[in-house]
């Protein structure tokens, strides 16, 4: 059986939902072992265990907490060397990508990142990449020992399989010279209504909204609703939005039951990010934009007229 | 303070792609610096007016790469490097960080900065790498950077907030777009561009040898597609018809 370390990633001591979607995969391509790194690391590996995991490596140090991407590129490459996983597994996030990157960097091998999937062929492992502006999908075989995939999140579905993992402590002492961009402060600054990656409604705008200040339309929609507001890369870039609205490859990705895309024309970026939505409506002046192509309702129109009667006739509808 | 700026020419984002026979995405309309790294060299000339200096932009590309390098230039960077070899044509993720880091080395920058991802590759892996193998640590996502003798701080964006980051020089650091908006390139810059240089080296002038490939794109398919549903224009009835749907689809 192949072995397949899956990295668990943590936020302030939390592990996240991604890491366990990995571990769904990771059961199907062979013995799964987890990693887990900083306070919280325990309880991690604990739930790694419920979802398959036969070992979970661990280390409480707070060093993986306060130093980005260096500790953790030590621990996982340490552990590498000592256990020779076949495959290691990351979530393609902000935090893992760091360390997937420089990880791979140190061991000489590459990676594959923004995989939708990873399937096991002739000993080894090809995953399925997004390719040509989403129209197609690439397999890729990663010859590189050993072999590193970065899996977009929600490509799975996270699920218990019972059990419990044999916690091994990973000895690894982190040196001064991996102790350099330490974090020095956290500051929360959105108070998310609803959070993007879990709303059943996601309502989006682009470019077409014409400004940041006809935001608060989708807003209101939002609100009566009951759920959140996403943006495009290209209104996060001109800087209308904060980051933390990005739907789409390296934003948010999103899988609600209604994906309502305002003024999107649909670039790859974004669609990767939002086309597995139960249900897609798009509202664009543009009849030709590739997102009119995949949505199941089109309505070629002035969103900012339209958007604010809809928001008007959705509370007529709840309230009577 | 000496700062190497990472740039890159890409696709036209406004501009169609095509596939090559290969597989690879034809580069022939390639024609702008990246927008990302626009703001990573208004950000290198920010730092550069604030605390002395030079900007040095290194580049990997074909010749017609100079062209980036050049708009650069005339924003206000001081000189360019570019690795172009035919070898190099298709490079992945990590062989790219190789030649960048063997391209910067001899440079000793204090500070490296690299957009956070590519406009066309979009999968922000070269800097880590890159980061790794010049033996620097990394201060990602940056929405803000400042300097103080040689220590580094950023803030780095997160999903719902920011990070305060600090480590000291030589140091690399990723920008986001709202870190500084780029210049437009004056008459006067655009002229000295013309004079400034642009070294350009092969793989061999730095010791890079190809090697095996990290992945090998054994097919290609058809994504999945989604079926283009109704299209209607709107008479004034859309509403009722959006009303529709989301009760359909049963969140209203």
């Amino acid at each position: 059986m192949a072995a397949i370390l899956v990295y668990g990633e943590l936020n302030q001591g939390k592990l996240t939902s991604t890491s366990l979607e990995l571990m769904a995969k990771a059961r199907e391509l062979g013995d799964v072992y987890g990693v887990a790194l900083g306070t919280g690391a325990k309880a991690a590996a604990e739930t790694m265990g419920k979802h398959g995991a036969k070992v979970v490596h661990v280390n409480e140090d707070n060093v993986f907490d306060d130093y980005l991407a260096e500790p953790a590129t030590d621990a996982v490459a340490s552990l590498y060397e000592k256990e020779k996983p076949d495959l290691i597994l990351f979530g393609f996030t902000p935090d893992s990508r760091e360390v997937a990157g420089r990880l791979a960097a140190r061991l000489s091998t590459g990676l594959i990142s923004n995989a939708g999937d990873v399937v096991a062929k002739d000993g080894g492992f090809v995953a399925k990449v997004p390719y040509f502006g989403g129209a197609k999908v690439a397999s890729m075989k990663a010859n590189g020992k050993p072999a590193i995939v970065l899996v977009r999140p929600k490509s799975f579905e996270a699920s218990e399989s019972g059990g419990t993992a044999e916690v091994k402590q990973v000895d690894v002492s982190i040196a001064d010279g991996s102790r350099r961009s330490r974090i020095a402060e956290r500051v929360t600054e959105a108070s998310e209504k609803v959070k993007l990656e879990d709303a059943r409604i996601v309502i989006s705008g682009g470019r077409g909204m014409g400004g940041p200040q006809n935001f608060p339309l989708l807003e209101d929609l939002a609100d009566a609703l009951g759920g959140a507001v996403g943006a495009s890369r290209a209104v996060v870039d001109a800087g209308w939005v904060p980051y933390s609205m990005q739907v789409g490859q390296t934003g948010k990705s999103v899988r609600p039951g209604v994906y309502i895309a305002v003024g999107i024309s649909g670039a790859m970026q974004h669609t990767v990010g939002m086309k597995t939505s139960k249900v897609i409506i798009a509202i664009n002046k543009d009849a030709e934009a590739p997102i009119m192509k995949m949505a199941d309702l089109g309505v070629v129109g002035d969103a900012l007229k339209i958007v604010p009667a809809l928001t008007a006739a959705v509370k007529k509808k709840k309230n009577g | 303070m000496k700062i190497v700026v990472t740039v890159k020419q890409v696709p036209d984002p406004n501009a169609t792609l095509t596939l090559e026979g290969d597989n690879t995405i034809s580069r022939e309309k390639e024609v702008v610096l990246d927008p990302g790294d626009e703001c990573g060299v208004e950000e290198g000339l920010q730092l550069k007016e604030a605390h002395g200096g030079e900007v040095i932009l290194v580049s990997m590309g074909p010749e017609r790469a100079k062209d980036a390098i050049r708009k650069g230039l005339s924003m206000g960077a001081d000189r360019g490097v570019l690795v172009t070899d035919a070898s190099l044509a298709g490079a992945d993720a990590l062989l790219t960080a190789r030649v960048l880091a063997a391209a910067i080395k001899p440079e000793s920058p204090d500070l490296v900065i690299c957009a956070t991802e590519s406009y066309d590759g979009s999968t922000g892996m070269v800097p880590p790498m890159l980061a790794e193998l010049l033996g620097v640590p990394q201060l990602t996502f940056a929405k803000k950077v400042e300097i103080d003798g040689s220590s580094v701080k950023v803030h780095r964006q997160t999903a719902d907030g920011y990070e305060v980051l600090e480590a000291s020089t030589p140091a690399l650091v990723t920008v986001t777009a709202a870190i500084a908006e780029p210049r437009y390139a004056s008459l006067k810059g655009i002229m000295a561009a013309r004079s400034k240089e642009i070294k350009q080296v092969t793989a061999a002038d730095l010791g890079i040898e190809k090697g095996e490939p990290a992945e090998v794109i054994e097919g290609v398919v058809d994504a999945e597609a989604r079926k283009a549903g109704e299209v209607i224009e709107d008479d004034g009835t859309a509403v009722d018809r959006i009303v529709q749907v989301l009760s359909g689809a049963k969140v209203l």
